[in-house]
């Protein structure tokens, strides 16, 4: 019997026999945790095992993304924890000026392609981007992850998602992901490892990847892959964090629980209303609609090429008069680009307002939250009640976040 | 001490029309208003505090009883808390079709029984499990006796991890004993 691309992976790090329903005892490369969770992570560690060391410190990795730098009392606290037991362990901290975290362990190479990679983020399944497997827990799990570099895990079940067709411009990666989510809503995936197939996920960049990655968690999945690339991508990949990208797929006889196809040819720009990410329309259907923010950065949408679509709809273009367009880069190495690729003073002269990297709005430690009454559309990936604050949240694509911003109500880049 | 055999009452978690409630999530068994409460012992009284027709279950419960309940239990959020507040009220396991992904980690983590089981379902529908019921449950090997209507069903049994985390406590005592 073949495997799947998670079944593969697992394999690859456990001496038990991998199959769907199966726990293993599984080696983790990479063990992190970040300001939330965190502090948490270095008390558990310290009343368990006191001065004891780390499994090995050489993979284990604070990542602060939440709040920086820290503009609460109670994050500034929680950072200098972890910084503290970070110092005593020898453990390195990528610290509030590098950006999100998940981002940055792609970044230098840390995950990569076959890797096993955890940490204290929900959305930390995005590494299926560059097929990792990446997987966000809870503390007393990554306290005994620190210590012990093993966790246990189920083996899921996997689903084989076929993409046909292919889009245009100004339909996005974003615009995918959210036709996908309101194609399988949060049951089909639901505790699934998810592999998307096709010929239009071939060319994909790693930026579209790691979009449509970033929501498996909105469709209640354990990871998403895109296993199909060619060499374009594979030469992105070295130029992005110096690694060769490993090609894994699925056994044409591997078991996956279930297939799904979703034709996507000429798909118009999407958009979720409040209050959940698989409540899904055309922007279309809800042009017109007033706003009063928008929001472009996050984990799903703060890449260099996320800020080149919202700058090839701001260029020569203001943001309306009395709406705020509030702009987070993923990381430190995404703001340098913006600088060379003079993307930045692109997106100054248009009216919008930009801070350094982080997680934005989603956390509550970082720009981008709606006071009540305020209609944000933004990149980012959950709009429940609540999440950013009394506000109401859309999210659709940077084209469309820019758009709608530089008319004030929502709509789709060629309304313009 | 071995832990295999678990005796005790049932609490059956249906709705008005007598069906398993389904997809019960972490809001419902604990809400987010109590979750500044570290203390174990005072986690008990808001369990189910915001299920509708269950939120008096702190006081009816007795130390031993078992709950029965819906598939994907525990959706939603990874408070610990939404574990923890049956372990205050010594409930002694949950048997479900499903739970949510991390809420099961979270409970096989801190040493507490929960059992999937494919009969539950049906068994409820044909009025077999009801709650007051007297069940017998090895842990181990899946067997189940309703002693009060005299006959057998079967959970999954638990893997041989969560057996070992179980059988000491947790997952940090597990790791201890590792070493």
């Amino acid at each position: 019997m073949g495997k799947t691309i998670i079944e593969k992976i697992i394999q690859d790090h456990t001496q038990d026999e991998v199959k769907p329903g199966k726990i293993v005892w599984m080696d983790l490369d990479i063990r992190s945790a970040r300001d939330f969770g965190g502090p948490n992570v270095a008390k558990h560690y310290e009343r368990e095992y006191r001065d004891e060391p780390v499994a090995d410190p050489t993979k284990t990795y604070f990542t602060f993304d939440l709040c920086v730098p820290a503009c609460t009392l109670k994050y500034a606290d929680n950072q200098q924890i972890c910084r503290g037991f970070a110092k005593k362990h020898r453990i390195a901290v990528f610290d509030v000026d590098k950006g999100i975290g998940s981002h940055v362990l792609m970044e230098e190479g840390l995950a990569c392609a076959g890797k096993t990679v955890v940490g204290t983020d929900s959305h930390l399944n995005i590494l299926g981007a560059v097929g990792c497997f990446g997987q966000g827990m809870g503390d007393v799990d990554i306290t005994f992850a620190f210590k012990t570099g093993k966790t246990w895990f189920e083996v899921p079940e996997s689903l084989r998602v076929t993409i046909k067709g292919g889009f245009d411009w100004p339909t996005s990666a974003k615009d995918l992901t959210l036709f996908i989510l309101k194609n399988l809503g949060t049951e089909k995936a639901a505790l699934k490892a998810v592999e998307f197939l096709g010929d239009s996920t071939t060319n994909l960049t790693l930026s579209n990847r790691i979009t449509l990655c970033s929501m498996v968690t909105e469709m209640a999945g354990i990871i998403g892959f895109v296993p199909q690339f060619d060499e374009p991508f594979v030469q992105e990949i070295l130029d992005f964090s110096g690694e060769k990208m490993m090609s894994i797929q699925g056994d044409p006889d591997a078991e996956y629980s279930d297939e799904v196809e979703i034709d996507v040819s000429g798909l118009p720009p999407q958009i979720a209303a409040p209050s959940s990410p698989t409540n899904v329309f055309d922007v279309s259907e809800l042009c017109g609609t007033e706003i009063h923010s928008g929001f472009i950065g996050s984990c799903t949408n703060g890449r260099l090429e996320d800020l080149q679509e919202a700058v090839r709809v701001l260029k020569g273009k203001k943001v309306k008069e009395g709406i705020m367009l509030k702009i987070v880069p993923a990381t430190q190495k995404v703001y340098a680009e913006l600088l060379q690729e003079g993307v930045l003073e692109d997106l100054f002269r248009s009216g919008a307002i930009i801070s350094n990297p982080g997680c934005g709005g989603c956390a509550e430690g970082h720009i981008g939250l709606t006071g009540r009454g305020e209609v944000q559309v933004s990149t980012g990936n959950r709009n429940f009640a609540g999440k950013q604050g009394k506000g109401l949240t859309y999210l659709a694509s940077p084209a469309v976040v820019a758009a709608s911003c530089v008319r004030g109500e929502i709509c789709s880049p060629e309304d313009l | 001490m071995e832990r295999t055999y678990f005796t005790g009452k049932i609490w059956v978690l249906s709705d008005l029309e007598g069906q398993l409630i389904e997809n019960i999530d972490t809001d419902q068994i604990y809400h987010n208003a109590f979750l500044h409460i570290t203390e174990l012992a005072k986690m008990g009284e808001y369990a189910l505090g915001n299920l509708e027709g269950w939120k008096d279950f702190p006081k009816k419960a007795q130390p031993g009883d078992m709950i029965i309940t819906g598939r994907n239990f525990g959706a939603g959020s990874s408070r610990q808390q939404a574990v923890d507040c049956f372990l205050a009220l010594q409930v002694s396991l949950i048997i479900a079709p499903s739970f949510g992904a991390i809420y099961f980690r979270n409970a096989v983590n801190s040493g507490f029984p929960v059992l999937k089981s494919h009969d539950v379902e049906r068994l409820v529908l044909e009025g077999k499990l009801e709650t007051g019921d007297q069940i017998n449950v090895n842990v181990l090997s899946g067997e189940c006796t309703n002693v009060t209507k005299d006959f057998s069903f079967g959970v999954l049994p638990m893997s041989e991890v969560q057996h070992a985390i179980f059988q000491v406590g947790g997952l940090f005592r597990y790791g201890n004993e590792l070493r």
